[in-house]
């Protein structure tokens, strides 16, 4: 069955065409990776995704309903969640708190036990602050819980976001480039946060330069070229698939 | 005992207990005058950094909603013989639901935009009260009656000091409990990054209206207090000037302070009044301050404080 | 008809000094992304200082000259001692260093002439000239025919010239500027000289219709601002065409409704715009990236 079906969908900046007639889908409880070169529309088709663009034409469809210009903050609801590129790590909050916030539906929002600290809701948020803290562990973050967020380094921001994301209970989990910046070491860690996440049962939408990484963890590759479906299949398939080769691969090589 | 040394318990007991021994050194009335429009200032400071320093949203017109629920409260109890506290609580609801209904169409607004906007407000309702003066007295002001609480007049500024005491330390516990909650981190979320916290559920707008709301009542509740303790209102607390020094305080007591609002209420309470025998210079020493702790302490003082505490802990480990 | 024409008249007068002090705004917002709410203070300084010139015996000329330098030189200075320095400081800080200077001028003001209004004798003469009905004082003109002129100039400078060319290319691209050889600290200091001057040229224009004290640039400022925000932040025509609009519309507004309300009009007109059309008149629309 599939989690999220993309059909036609396009977007246009300006006369210029970020994603032209696109469409694919994702069978829940796979990791799916969206390679291309730089420029290729990843970034865009996970913003179209997730609801911060909305689409020029076409659809996106998860768990069997349309979401194409439905709210960010209402996907979440429905069990969506991603990380960005370019990170969007509350820098005025502690590590823990970050993630916390990615738990967000999950607590008591109401103004007045909030205001008032009535002890159901505070006892429901040291529960949600011992779970994060159980995440950071999970993505290899332990040593942060209390750290400030502005205090911390690159690769571990990266990390906080997947904690971030995977707080939010998603059925669906979208990584942009998780393992950008990191080094060997991280990048293997990355690797198999990844595959423990998709071994607990969400699916993972993984965008992703790092190709040893990719070919290894992924069920599905869809390669994109100039907003265009290039190539699309197994990763042995999509590897001996001569376009991508040319466009993008025989480029790296 | 480590209990007292997280900010929170250690803040509030620190805060009670400078309030509770300052009296000590008032030699007279005078004094507990000045400390209660401190404490007054201190109330709307907390509210209004929910809304700048944690939401990051700038209000230069809160000035006005001060001035609106001190003039509920004048024309409540002496026009329509209301007792003091329906008027306060009257003027507080009155001017949430206007602060809800502006909250949307200005929140949408960012930087300078979002500054005009509140400004505009603020000079709005800065101009009506001016002008019906058959509410208002207009311009020469209105005289406002004691509160009056069950029976007991608060007479003295003594009385005063100690509601205003008590009704700080609570504002700021329930502003501290605000904070730390699911409602108060959605609220520095949308601050920190607002794409990220859409992403995972938070309705940002919704939080800031919130907090749009909150300050704008706090600033009514004390405008009400004002009124009542002064026992005369203009339509001077409204304008531009009064909006500006409610932000300043905020600002030089540091942004996502609680504490730090208090301490920028107080000073820029005191030292006008310290630098009374100086009348000619004040307002050249006010603008250089505001000026100075922006350009060399853009934090604000406590948090540059605290910073410079940490690093010279640090230091010698 | 001369009513409404006595209203447009008044209008357009106020209406070029809002659009001389939102052009102040467009020009230290362009080449710094500063908000300068000491706008108003620079008008207030223009015509205090001439006002106080002429009244010592000094020629209307070498007064309004002298006025002018002395502006430049309190805004040059703003730049360098208030803004220079907090340079990455976010919105509000400079919003709050910009008031604290606006503040700290007014003081200045007190200690320096004192508390009381100044008045300037009409450039030429107090004849009123009669227009269809309505009748127009000559000060008016003055004050129209300076600002199209100081448009007119503003125009060929930032169109016609290299360096004001260039402090156009550095607004719109700080980086690529400086790469190209601009010096940005130069731009920023001429863009104050400039919005001082023309706040100065203002304030001397109108001191003989609306007298002028050490408070006189608060709402000037404030309505400067107004315009300079309806025509779309930055954008220098907009500005003008803003406080046009702000000057008739708060002329006609205390003519036919209320002249007690004068005041809050340019206001109302404001947060209209802001909440229908929130770039301004205009503005362009931004886009966030993520």
């Amino acid at each position: 069955m599939s989690l999220l079906r993309v059909q036609s969908l396009s977007k246009e900046f300006g006369g210029v065409h970020a994603i032209e007639d696109l469409s694919f889908s994702v069978a829940a409880g796979t990791i799916h990776s969206i390679i291309g070169p730089n420029g290729a529309g990843k970034t865009t088709l996970f913003n179209l995704i997730t609801g911060i663009y909305t689409p020029s034409a076409g659809m996106v469809e998860f768990d069997g309903r349309p979401i194409g210009g439905v709210a960010p903050s209402r996907l979440a609801a429905l069990g969506l969640s991603r990380t960005f590129q370019n990170l969007q790590v509350f820098f005025n909050m502690t590590a823990i708190e970050n993630v916390m916030v990615g738990a967000h539906l999950h607590l008591d929002r109401r103004f007045w036990p909030s205001l008032l600290r009535l002890p159901g809701s505070v006892r429901r948020d040291r529960a949600c602050r011992d779970h994060c803290a159980r995440l950071m562990d999970f993505v290899g973050l332990g040593a942060y819980v209390d750290a400030e967020a502005s205090a911390m380094p690159y690769g571990a921001l990266k990390r906080l976001e997947i904690a971030r994301a995977l707080a939010a209970k998603p059925k669906l989990l979208l990584l942009d480039e998780p393992a950008a910046g990191l080094n060997a070491t991280e990048s293997r860690e990355i690797d198999q946060v990844i595959k423990k996440v998709a071994a607990d049962g969400v699916t993972v939408v993984l965008v992703e330069h790092d190709m040893k990484m990719v070919m290894g963890i992924s069920d599905h590759i869809l390669a994109l070229d100039y907003g265009r479906k290039l190539a699309e299949g197994t990763p042995a398939q999509v590897r001996a698939n001569p376009d991508v080769v040319a466009a993008y691969l025989g480029a790296h090589s | 005992m480590a209990k007292l040394m997280k900010a929170r318990t250690g803040g509030m007991a620190l805060l009670a207990l400078v309030m509770a021994v300052s009296p000590l050194g008032f030699a007279n009335a005078y004094y507990y005058d000045v400390a209660v429009g401190a404490l007054f200032n201190a109330m709307i400071c907390v509210g209004l950094n929910l809304l700048i320093g944690y939401g990051g949203q700038i209000s230069l017109g809160h000035g006005a909603f001060f001035a609106l629920g001190a003039y509920a409260s004048a024309i409540g109890t002496s026009r329509w013989g209301l007792p003091p506290l329906a008027a306060l609580a009257g003027g507080g609801a009155l001017v949430g639901l206007l602060a809800f209904a502006l909250a949307r169409p200005i929140l949408r607004l960012k930087g300078h935009y979002l500054a005009m906007a509140t400004l505009g407000v603020g000079m709005i309702i800065y101009i009506v009260l001016k002008t019906e003066a058959q509410w208002t007295g207009g311009p020469d002001g209105v005289g406002v009656d004691p509160l009056t609480l069950a029976g007991f007049t608060l007479a003295t500024d003594r009385q005063w000091y100690w509601l205003g005491a008590g009704l700080l330390l609570l504002v700021v516990w329930l502003a501290l409990n605000l904070v730390e909650s699911p409602v108060g981190r959605a609220l520095r979320a949308g601050h920190g990054a607002q794409v990220g916290a859409e992403v995972v559920g938070v309705d940002t707008s919704h939080y800031k209206v919130l907090m749009f709301v909150v300050s704008a009542v706090v600033a009514s509740v004390v405008g009400s207090l004002f009124a009542h303790k002064n026992g005369f209102i203009t339509p001077d607390i409204a304008g531009f000037h009064h909006s500006i020094e409610l932000v300043t305080m905020v600002v030089l007591g540091g942004m996502a302070s609680i504490f730090g609002s208090v301490l920028g209420a107080l000073l820029l309470t005191v030292l006008p009044q310290m630098l009374a025998g100086f009348d000619d210079y004040e307002a050249m020493i006010f603008g250089a301050i505001m000026m100075g702790t922006m350009i060399f302490l853009p934090k604000g003082l406590l948090p540059s404080l605290i910073a410079l505490i940490r690093k010279k802990r640090g230091a010698k480990p | 008809m001369a009513e409404l024409l006595q209203y447009l008249f008044a209008g357009l007068t106020s209406g070029a000094i809002y659009a001389l002090a939102g052009l102040g705004f467009a020009i230290i917002y362009n080449a710094s992304h500063v908000i300068n709410f000491a706008q108003g203070e620079f008008i207030m300084i223009g015509g205090m200082a001439t006002a106080t010139l002429t009244a010592a015996g000094v020629p209307l000329p070498a007064a309004a000259l002298a006025a002018m330098a002395l502006t430049m030189l309190v805004g040059v200075a703003l730049e360098k001692f208030a803004i220079e320095p907090a340079r990455d400081a976010d919105v509000v800080t400079i919003i709050i260093i910009t008031i604290g200077a606006s503040i700290f001028l007014r003081g200045a003001a007190q200690l320096v002439w004192d508390k009381e209004f100044h008045a300037l004798a009409p450039f030429s003469g107090e004849d009123p000239i009669r227009v269809l009905g309505a009748t127009l004082m000559p000060q008016s003109l003055w004050v129209v025919g300076v600002a199209m002129a100081v448009i007119a100039g503003l125009w060929w400078f930032f169109n016609r010239t290299l360096f004001g060319k260039a402090m156009l290319a550095t607004s719109f691209n700080r980086l690529a500027a400086q790469l190209m050889g601009i010096g940005v600290k130069k731009v920023l200091m001429v863009s104050f000289a400039l919005s001082a001057a023309l706040g100065a040229i203002g304030g001397i224009v109108v001191t003989p219709i609306a007298f002028t004290n050490y408070e006189a640039g608060i709402m000037l400022g404030l309505k400067g601002f107004s315009a300079a925000v309806l025509g779309g932040l930055g954008n220098g025509m907009g500005a003008v065409v803003g406080g046009l609009i702000v000057g008739v519309a708060e002329a006609l507004g205390a003519g036919y409704v209320s002249s007690a309300y004068k005041d809050a009009i340019a206001f109302v007109i404001i947060l209209f715009v802001l909440f229908f059309m929130p770039n301004g008149l205009f503005g362009k629309k931004g886009v966030d990236r993520v």
